[in-house]
């Protein structure tokens, strides 16, 4: 399974990667393995406020729709709308198809996320 | 069986080593995908898929009044059955619900084996036995059985290779009690569930493994998969076959699902025929209806249905459909509300999605009729 070291990850299976106040988040593969064909996105839209633990958006697969829990708190900068007409983007490349960028409101947050150890022993 | 417990097919190991990802499906641990669930179902449209499928029940009634039990018991004619010839049908309840659809293979008219759906064989067992007289032995054989369904355009090309039989000779909805497959005894029958031709093959559950893998090689060169219940799912909702639970429920008439051509209400008395005689004549109050979305959204089972904003019903079964490339659905919704190609809304995560009704079947079904 793809764990990339310059990321950080949450128990939710989305990746964060962190840039300043910026943070950009995806699901990692293990989420796109499990999930199988993915068919659908829900995105927010730019300058909603996310909250940290709380639904941001949706996938769907052919069998069953998941929420996208945020891994962190801050206002939305950007949504890829790439994956709307090409949700499948996430199955072949679910680390370079990030799904939204959010302006960080609490760096104290990013401590509850996981290293990549960390997260390849959750997914182990 | 425990009605609880994780239950494993015989096909188990084989799902574990081809890397079937397993899921609780009425307490059984099956595989919903292996390679997933979309190349499975164009798989199965193009060349030829093998579903692991001995979950199904089969109840064997038999007796000199075997005929007139499984005929009180079903709303189709099962008297017009030749001798192995099959017959989908259903049992329904004194108020014209539905108990269960099931398949009917007569072998003679004092021999007949039901074919019934998983998680109903409790039901359907204690159902058919309450209903049969102490000449009639009713016998639950769910466990003695595998079934193994082989579908798609290549697959008598595929068995051909493992029997002497002429498969060519078995119809549509006919089968052969005992075709030798790879040297052990199979029920073969030109049945299936996914709007392909193909077949059903019931054998024990000792000689499943063997046969499982004899087809899978003789099929890998063509392009054969293994193929999951996720795939299973959207190839019959394609097809508009009914499941259970979504489609058909003991709060749903055969009449209300679209299934009229199944009820044989000129055969004589059956249970549950008075109320749907009642239904027919009173207007039948619900619809099955198909639709496709017209905007962004997926119509999962249960959503609700809005038509001008009044809620009319809900989705029985939706998704995403591999071979349209749309999200489709069945809606069960009061009578006469939607015409063909008018609009509706299906209510996803509180929003209404703009769906148009579209003809029925959505797939159109490649059987191969004599």
């Amino acid at each position: 399974m793809n764990v990339p070291q310059q990321l950080v990850y949450s128990r939710e299976h989305e990746w964060v990667k962190i840039d300043g106040d910026r943070a950009t988040i995806g699901i990692t593969d293990y989420a796109q393995g499990s999930l199988g064909d993915i068919v659908f996105v829900e995105l927010p839209a730019e300058g909603d406020k996310v909250k940290a633990g709380v639904g941001f958006g949706v996938v769907e697969s052919v069998k069953a729709a998941s929420d996208l829990y945020c891994p962190i708190s801050g206002t939305v900068v950007a949504a890829n709308h790439a994956l709307l007409d090409n949700p499948q983007l996430l199955n072949t490349d679910p680390y370079t198809n990030w799904i939204i960028a959010v302006a960080i409101s609490d760096h104290g947050e990013l401590a509850h996320l996981l290293t990549p150890e960390q997260y390849a022993e959750l997914i182990k | 069986m425990a009605k609880y417990g994780r239950m494993r097919t015989p096909l188990y190991e084989q799902h574990q080593s081809l890397g079937g990802k397993f899921i609780d499906f009425g307490g059984w641990e099956l595989p919903v995908q292996y390679s997933g669930i979309i190349e499975e179902h164009e798989t199965v449209r193009t060349t030829a898929g093998l579903f692991d499928v001995s979950h199904m029940g089969e109840i064997e009634v038999k007796g000199p009044d075997a005929l007139n039990v499984v005929q009180k018991l079903v709303t189709g004619d099962a008297a017009k059955l030749r001798d192995n010839q099959v017959l989908y049908s259903l049992m329904c309840y004194d108020d014209g619900g539905v108990v269960d659809d099931l398949l009917i293979y007569r072998y003679t008219a004092s021999h007949f084996l039901l074919v019934v759906n998983a998680a109903n064989i409790d039901k359907d067992y204690s159902w058919v036995l309450e209903h049969a007289p102490t000449t009639t032995t009713v016998e639950n054989l769910s466990a003695s059985y595998a079934q193994l369904a082989l579908q798609g355009p290549q697959a008598e090309e595929i068995l051909q290779q493992l029997t002497p039989f002429p498969l060519e000779k078995i119809p549509f909805f006919y089968f052969v009690p005992s075709v030798v497959i790879s040297g052990h005894f199979a029920l073969v029958s030109r049945t299936g569930y996914t709007g392909e031709d193909g077949f059903e093959i019931y054998t024990s559950p000792e000689a499943a493994p063997f046969v499982w893998e004899k087809i899978l090689k003789a099929g890998r060169p063509l392009g054969l998969l293994p193929i999951g219940l996720g795939a299973r799912d959207t190839l019959r909702l394609e097809a508009n076959l009914p499941l259970y639970g979504n489609e058909l429920s003991p709060e749903i008439t055969p009449l209300e699902a679209g299934l009229s051509a199944f009820v044989k209400f000129s055969k004589g008395e059956f249970i549950g025929r008075s109320a749907l005689q009642l239904q027919k004549e009173m207007g039948i109050p619900r619809e099955l209806l198909g639709f496709t979305m017209l905007e962004r959204g997926i119509p999962r089972s249960t959503y609700p249905v809005t038509v001008g904003g009044d809620r009319v019903g809900h989705v029985a079964s939706g998704g995403y459909s591999p071979s349209l490339k749309q999200n489709i659905g069945l809606a069960l919704i009061a009578r006469g509300k939607v015409a063909e190609g008018g609009n509706l809304a299906v209510i996803v995560r509180d929003k209404p999605i703009a769906a148009r009704r579209i003809p029925l079947p959505f797939y159109r079904k490649r059987y191969k009729r004599k």
